[in-house]
């Protein structure tokens, strides 16, 4: 990258010319000064040359917004802090190649959707047997077992199937995050497998749209996993991190 | 108009199936009932509110009833017999019941006699009082008319009663016709309905009675305002089905979610509890005027919808035959199905467009509910907003009727006011578009679209065989349906399934019985 893009903004059709597209609502009946509302709030969120070029009622004193606008900040790429995804994607047929050469033996996945969340299309897309996208689920890799327990699944539920089992990895997803429930739900997960003194023994992942790979080192887990995750991300991380933990990888 | 060139001895074959597959289960269904029966029956008869304790009403009786081993006469027969006995009202016995050693069924005075006229007169009232809230909304529904259909569906999920309120009123003024109020997750799993107004839930609101009130005032308020009637859903589903039931007919509301297998795949509720609970639901559904939505949609969500096709239409002809064992009619069967398959297939939309079809032919007077894309929303607001117009047209191309809509920020959060409203200039737009297209298009003979349907057909048919072969509980339990395996002894709240005494007594069953047969 040359030297004078360190500092970088959005790209409309110009290098840093800062463009940036948002629709919002505000409590506001149509008219005038709800466009003049919505042309000071892009201001003020560091917007110039604002456009507001739709504004429309949604009824009951609420009227909604499409903006334009060139965003007056730069990022210093440089300067980012952030986790890099510290394993090597593989595919199928790579994993399982792998954890035959690196493991030398069958690995062993509980996952389950925890708490009152009912939502396994996430935990389903990753484990069922036919994944997602075309992108084969962890039941289908020769090299893993795989248990998905579904939803609404106790958190205590969950660690005594991976004892049962004796679990290499916990998948846990979670999907509702609404007044943030999944953030103590998932805190109190990691504080029964302390508990247990089952920590470090297990490879703890989680997953869902609001997960991001931060926030779940954050709360105390191995690696966190957002939308748009395929199964083979999954496998890839935990497959590399059990080697890792053996010593066969550093 | 049949465009599919499909068999009708096929189809016909499919129906006797799905006859046979549910007889046996109607034979176990007749000779028990569940706690949550009992309690339905209960509040059929006015039993409401809470304890010291903050249990529910009808809770506390069942199971005093129950611990005392009696259960399997009926709840109605001790309560009726307390109450003429004791010569007191309602309560007069919940008072009594704060008291923990007071036992219903010890109250002795009245005779079997006095307890049957008792419980058939006041079961006849409260009949009439349902049957007259029936007319009420027919009415209301004549004299401000409705959408056009494909009617338009949105849910509010806020958590807080008043809080949907607002958004379902701004959605019926943006054209929404039917306004289902999502459920605080984990309530399908509750062995009890909560009481009264609620401001907290998760993901969704507590379906009480008390709020089935308020949103019913709100969206008859704003429908006289738009001049439009707009319908309200809720969710029959889970371990209060019975009781859910009652409350929808008491609140008039339009529409119950209500599944006969649902809960026992994605919630994995017993099966026996919730066959049995599906039938008491689904009677009072039925003479109450409602409409059911069947969950087959579910199924695309855990199974490939280009695989699994065959199993939503399987499932649709069981869900038609337990509704008509229950009374229902065929226009109050809103079977469900879904615009799931992966949007990056070739001719995925033809595919899509065949099973709509398909579902429109076979089960021409069912108000079909369809379902928008979900599982292959992951962020893109940009895509997902097309995809759903995509399937709004595949909607108003087969003439669906009770249409979902699809939002744009699936996968992101719950529903904002804004995502609603471009949703619904989405839909309007296609459908208004497109209105009459389905009336000016045929498929072509042995063409693509032709061929999918028959194929799925030709499975649907294969697998009600196999069903048929094993039993249906059977099946669910080899993995027939979503390919989820559930066993008859497995599952929440078989603790809560009694068999029926020979003196049972539940004279809503004995009513309704009545009036369905003479229909």
């Amino acid at each position: 990258m040359e030297e004078k893009l360190k500092k970088i903004k959005p790209y409309g059709d110009t290098l840093n010319d800062g463009a940036v597209q948002l629709s919002f609502t505000l409590p506001l009946e149509a008219g005038p000064r709800a466009d003049a509302a919505a042309l000071e709030l892009s201001k003020k969120m560091g917007l110039e040359d604002v456009h507001v070029v739709h504004s429309n009622s949604l009824g009951l004193g609420f009227s909604f917004f499409v903006v334009y606008g060139k965003c007056r900040h730069l990022i210093d790429v440089e300067k980012l802090k952030f986790i890099e995804t510290a394993f090597p994607l593989m595919e199928f047929d790579e994993v399982n190649r792998y954890i035959r050469m690196k493991i030398g033996r069958k690995i062993t996945v509980a996952g389950a959707c925890t708490g009152t969340d009912a939502h396994t299309v996430g935990i389903d897309s990753i484990m069922n047997m036919k994944g997602f996208h075309g992108n084969p689920g962890l039941e289908r890799y020769s090299e893993i077992t795989a248990y998905n327990m579904g939803s609404q699944v106790r958190n205590e539920d969950l660690i005594a199937k991976a004892i049962e089992v004796d679990a290499d990895a916990i998948l846990v997803s979670q999907v509702v995050t609404q007044k943030d429930i999944h953030l103590s739900n998932l805190t109190h997960l990691v504080d029964i497998l302390e508990a247990e003194g089952m920590r470090d023994n297990v490879i703890l992942v989680v997953g869902g749209p609001r997960i991001t790979p931060a926030l779940a080192k954050e709360l105390g887990y191995d690696a966190g996993f957002g939308p748009g995750t395929l199964p083979q991300d999954v496998a890839s991380f935990i497959a590399y991190e059990m080697a890792r933990r053996k010593g066969g990888e550093s | 108009m049949k465009k599919l060139d499909l068999d009708d001895k096929k189809i016909e074959k499919a129906r006797e199936l799905a006859g046979k597959i549910v007889s046996p289960v109607q034979e176990f269904i007749s000779s028990h009932t569940t706690v949550s029966v009992e309690r339905a029956v209960l509040r059929l008869f006015g039993v409401d509110g809470v304890n010291r304790d903050e249990i529910p009403m009808p809770n506390v009786i069942v199971d005093n009833i129950n611990n005392a081993g009696k259960l399997s006469k009926g709840a109605a027969w001790w309560l009726g017999k307390a109450l003429i006995s004791l010569d007191c009202t309602l309560p007069d016995i919940y008072e009594k019941l704060e008291d923990k050693k007071f036992d219903i069924t010890s109250v002795n005075g009245a005779s079997d006699e006095e307890v049957r006229e008792f419980l058939d007169t006041q079961a006849g009232e409260v009949l009439d009082e349902i049957t007259g809230k029936r007319e009420k909304r027919k009415s209301l529904k004549e004299k401000l008319g409705e959408g056009k259909e494909p009617l338009l569906y949105v849910i509010v999920a806020t958590g807080d009663i008043y809080g949907d309120v607002v958004q379902a009123q701004a959605a019926a003024l943006q054209g929404a016709d039917i306004i289902a109020v999502i459920r605080s997750t984990g309530q399908s799993l509750l062995d009890y309905v909560p009481y009264g107004a609620t401001t907290e839930g998760y993901g969704g609101t507590y379906a009480t009675q008390e709020n089935f009130r308020i949103m019913r005032q709100a969206l008859d308020r704003i429908g006289n305002e738009i001049g439009r009637y707009v319908r309200l859903v809720n969710y029959s589903s889970g371990l209060c089905m019975p009781e859910i039931a009652v409350m929808g007919a008491m609140e008039e509301l339009d529409m119950l979610l209500n599944d006969a297998m649902y809960g026992i795949l994605f919630r994995d509720i017993n099966m026996k509890r919730t066959f049995i609970d599906q039938y008491f639901s689904r009677r009072i559904i039925a003479f109450a005027g409602l409409i059911i939505n069947t969950g087959e949609d579910n199924y695309l969500t855990t199974s490939d919808a280009v695989e699994e096709a065959h199993t939503v239409l399987a499932s649709q002809f069981i869900n038609e035959q337990f509704a008509l064992r229950a009374g229902l009619k065929p226009s109050q069967m809103g079977l469900g199905h879904a615009f799931e398959m992966d949007p990056l297939i070739e001719n995925g939309f033809l595919m899509e467009l065949a099973q709509a079809q398909m579902a429109r032919e076979i089960f021409p007077e069912a108000p079909l509910k369809y379902m928008p894309p979900t599982k292959h929303k992951i962020g893109n607001i940009f895509f997902s907003h097309l995809l759903d117009g995509m399937f709004n047209l595949a909607s108003v191309m087969s003439n669906q009727s009770i249409h979902l809509l699809g939002m744009m920020t699936e996968a992101i959060h719950t529903p904002f006011l804004q995502d609603r409203f471009l949703s619904i200039e989405n839909a309007k737009y296609v459908m208004n578009n497109t209105r009459n297209l389905s009336d000016d298009i045929m498929f072509v003979k042995g063409g693509y679209i032709q061929e999918r349907a028959q194929k799925v057909l030709d499975e649907a048919v294969r697998m009600l065989e196999e069903v048929e072969q094993t039993g249906v509980m059977k099946a669910i339990e080899n993995k027939k349906f979503a390919s989820v395996s559930r066993s008859p002894g497995g599952g929440k709240g078989l603790e809560g399934v009694v068999a029926k005494a020979k003196d049972y007594y539940n004279p809503f069953e004995e009513k309704l019985f009545q009036f369905f047969n003479c229909r």
